[in-house]
């Protein structure tokens, strides 16, 4: 029986966000007993309701509202108003998600010490161990079913991975596979295996791959002790007099303002929308926003250092077809900085459909040269560049002075300036990645630049000592007890893989934290 | 004898006794513009036929596909045969000519290599005008279900059972 829990109910945990953090979390909580109102800005959408169509899919679940960019990444020339694609809607990102699932490597979590002092950087160590990590993982592998952990199978690998894998292993590449996937090569939890349909970013309508759409929130609703509410934007975090989080306001589907009380509070709208709700939750004892005494609300904002190679061949590959993703070459991914610079880099299968390739490809371009690479969609392959990019203060969500969103809130500015380690490692990357095609053969390659981001990191993020970062090891605030955040802007660091495994790992150790902490009377 | 209708009633034979050629490679009448051959036509309500000619010429000169016919273009560009945007596309393409007669051609439609009429084209590509059209082509031309077969693209798999059994891995060159 789903729950429903009064606006007065002050014994509630709240949850902001349902995606890899907040979906988890909530569905975590839930199964120990605690009770949990969930607040999704977005809509309800389930396997039948995804579209096997590009644009239409946008329509349905991306992230449309406004906001602005800055910068001299191209994103903010290409998509000025569009900085990341990301999901509005119960489950969130997990929904568009392709389902790469890797661990960090053990060095990232202490990038500080093993890369060293890196100019222009605010690099700084985890203060989470990886041994400490170790049994959270092996939980988030269980949850996602990640293919080639436990008895687990991989994936078969479509014509895409083909392609890599020649060219990889003609290299003398040595970690190449179809990964470890969060889908399914059998039947797992009670959901079938994938089909090869393709459309992973679409949201899958097989349900082969995870989302907390139709896994996580169904199983805590199913509790009795998850009240999930749509189309609830927060517009603030309050606190009491004591300097504790009370409660949240937000907007409810008719656009009321409604005021729903809390005993803790837990973040999970991601790395711009996080920090953009801390912000705008300022008040005369918080005056530059909520959790905010160490000024890194906002700051280290990390997207990958990401971009695409595509190769053009003089036979069919049909890169489309099948599991998006399910494709990597890891040997990359070491940190060497004999390379010339550091942390590594993951090259990951990747295909677009026609619609969003055109737009993708080199937007802004025109004319023969882009064309013509165009009439060649048939015969392409494809690949993504995932790096670890360096944290940098200055790189941040800040909010935007002039613009405001559909309730009256500022929308948040995302600036992002490419460190110059970053700039090596995309070179490197676009290099090896030509070199892997150029190995089958490819007639041509195309260096595709950086998409809107869809890791998006950092922004809160987590510290030893409350001077450098938002949060504790905990992902508890410096600021306020009883406020957490709980999605991937707590991450002190990027790493080189893709961060949905870490944000789950990440929610499954802090729903016990939570949950330790209430038995003791602590909150 | 060829009765098919053309636009505004007239036969075919009609229309292409009609037709005004320019340089283009389709008929521009009053109000209309059509196929050489007559298979297809589109009526104008707002826009100028030759104004929206070289409107054509112009999607067609920034993503040129040979493969893809000028009906998807005409397609592509027809949402501004309106009222409302006649102005601004009337003004951009009087620049657009205003800018091929800067390099010593008639207009943009009669200048006959494609070379040409991209540099015309460059001349003005930091124009909002240029950029409007430009970007709502991205989707106006290549989200059409009916060019994607021209690109060997599939669409939609689920209705057919995803590509498990229909050639994921059927690559056979490699």
């Amino acid at each position: 029986m789903v729950a429903k829990f009064e606006l007065s109910d002050d014994s509630v945990v709240v949850i902001i966000g349902t995606g890899s953090g907040g979906g988890v979390l909530a569905n975590e909580l839930a199964q120990k007993g605690i009770k949990v109102v969930a607040l999704e800005a977005g809509g309800r959408y389930l396997p039948d309701d995804y579209i096997n169509d590009e644009w239409d899919s946008f329509g349905q679940l991306a992230w449309t509202d406004p906001r602005t960019t800055s910068g001299d990444w191209r994103v903010a020339r290409d998509f000025k108003n569009l900085p990341a694609w990301i999901v509005k809607a119960v489950g969130g990102t997990s929904i568009h998600w392709a389902g790469a699932s890797l661990r960090f490597q053990e060095h990232e979590w202490k990038a500080a010490t093993h890369y060293g002092h890196v100019a222009g950087a605010n690099l700084l160590d985890w203060p989470i161990d990886p041994v400490e990590m170790e049994p959270y993982y092996v939980k988030a592998e269980a949850k996602l079913g990640v293919t080639r952990t436990e008895n687990r199978p991989g994936l078969p690998g479509n014509n895409n991975y083909k392609v890599l894998e020649k060219g990889a292993l003609a290299l003398g590449y040595k970690e190449v596979s179809t990964g470890h996937m969060a889908i399914n090569s059998i039947d797992y939890d009670g959901r079938m295996s994938c089909q090869q349909t393709g459309f992973c970013f679409q949201g899958c309508k097989w349900g082969a791959k995870w989302s907390a759409a139709y896994t996580d929130i169904p199983r805590g609703e199913a509790t009795g002790n998850l009240e999930v509410r749509d189309h609830c934007h927060v517009a603030r975090i309050l606190h009491d007099d004591k300097g504790l989080a009370s409660g949240v306001e937000y907007f409810d589907k008719d656009g009321n303002l409604q005021m729903q009380k809390a005993k803790i509070v837990c973040l999970a709208g991601n790395s711009i929308e996080s920090p953009r709700l801390l912000l705008n939750s300022a008040s005369a004892m918080f005056p530059d926003g909520l959790a905010n005494s160490s000024g890194q609300v906002g700051r280290n904002y990390m997207r990958h250092t990401t971009g695409s190679v595509y190769g053009v061949f003089d036979k069919p590959v049909r890169m489309w077809r099948g599991t998006t993703m399910a494709g990597i070459v890891r040997d990359e991914a070491r940190h060497d900085p004999s390379r010339g610079f550091v942390g590594g880099y993951e090259l990951e299968t990747l295909s677009l459909g026609l619609p969003f390739m055109a737009a993708f490809l080199d937007p802004g371009g025109w004319g023969r040269e882009f064309t013509t690479a165009l009439d060649s969609y048939e015969n392409m392959a494809g690949m993504w560049i995932v790096g670890e990019d360096m944290p940098q203060e200055t790189n941040r969500i800040t909010l935007s002075p002039t613009l405001k969103d559909a309730h009256g809130l500022p929308v948040a500015d995302v600036h992002y300036d490419d460190h110059p380690n970053d700039i090596a490692m995309r070179n490197h990357a676009y290099a090896r990645g030509a070199a892997i095609y150029d190995a089958v053969g490819a007639t041509r390659v195309l260096p595709t630049p950086p998409y809107p981001s869809t890791h998006n990191l950092g922004s809160n993020r987590m510290s030893e000592k409350p001077r450098d970062g938002v949060v504790n090891r905990n992902g508890q605030t410096h600021d306020v007890a009883n406020l957490f955040i709980s999605d991937g802007s707590q991450f002190t660091t990027g790493a080189a893989e893709n961060p949905t495994l870490t944000i789950v790992a990440l929610a499954i150790r802090q729903a016990e934290f939570i949950a330790g902490e209430l038995s003791k009377g602590n909150m | 004898m060829d009765t098919r209708e053309g636009p505004k009633g007239l036969t075919r034979r009609q229309l292409l006794s009609r037709a005004t050629a320019a340089g283009a490679s389709f008929v521009i009448g009053s109000g209309f513009m059509a196929a050489r051959d007559a298979a297809w036509a589109t009526e104008l309500t707002a826009l100028k036929s030759t104004t929206f000619a070289t409107l054509v010429q112009m999607a067609r000169d920034i993503y040129p596909h040979d493969r893809i016919g000028d009906q998807f273009y005409v397609l592509a560009v027809k949402a501004y045969d309106t009222a409302e945007a006649a102005p601004v596309i009337e003004a951009g393409i009087a620049a657009l000519d205003q800018a091929a007669r800067g390099r010593g051609f008639a207009n943009y439609l009669e200048t006959g290599w494609e070379r040409d009429r991209v540099d015309i084209l460059r001349d003005m590509e930091r124009s909002d005008f240029f950029q409007m059209i430009r970007s709502n082509l991205v989707t106006g031309l290549y989200n059409q279900k009916a060019v994607w077969p021209v690109f060997g693209y599939e669409g939609e798999s689920y209705s057919k059972g995803g590509y498990i059994h229909r050639g994921f891995d059927d690559i056979d060159w490699l």
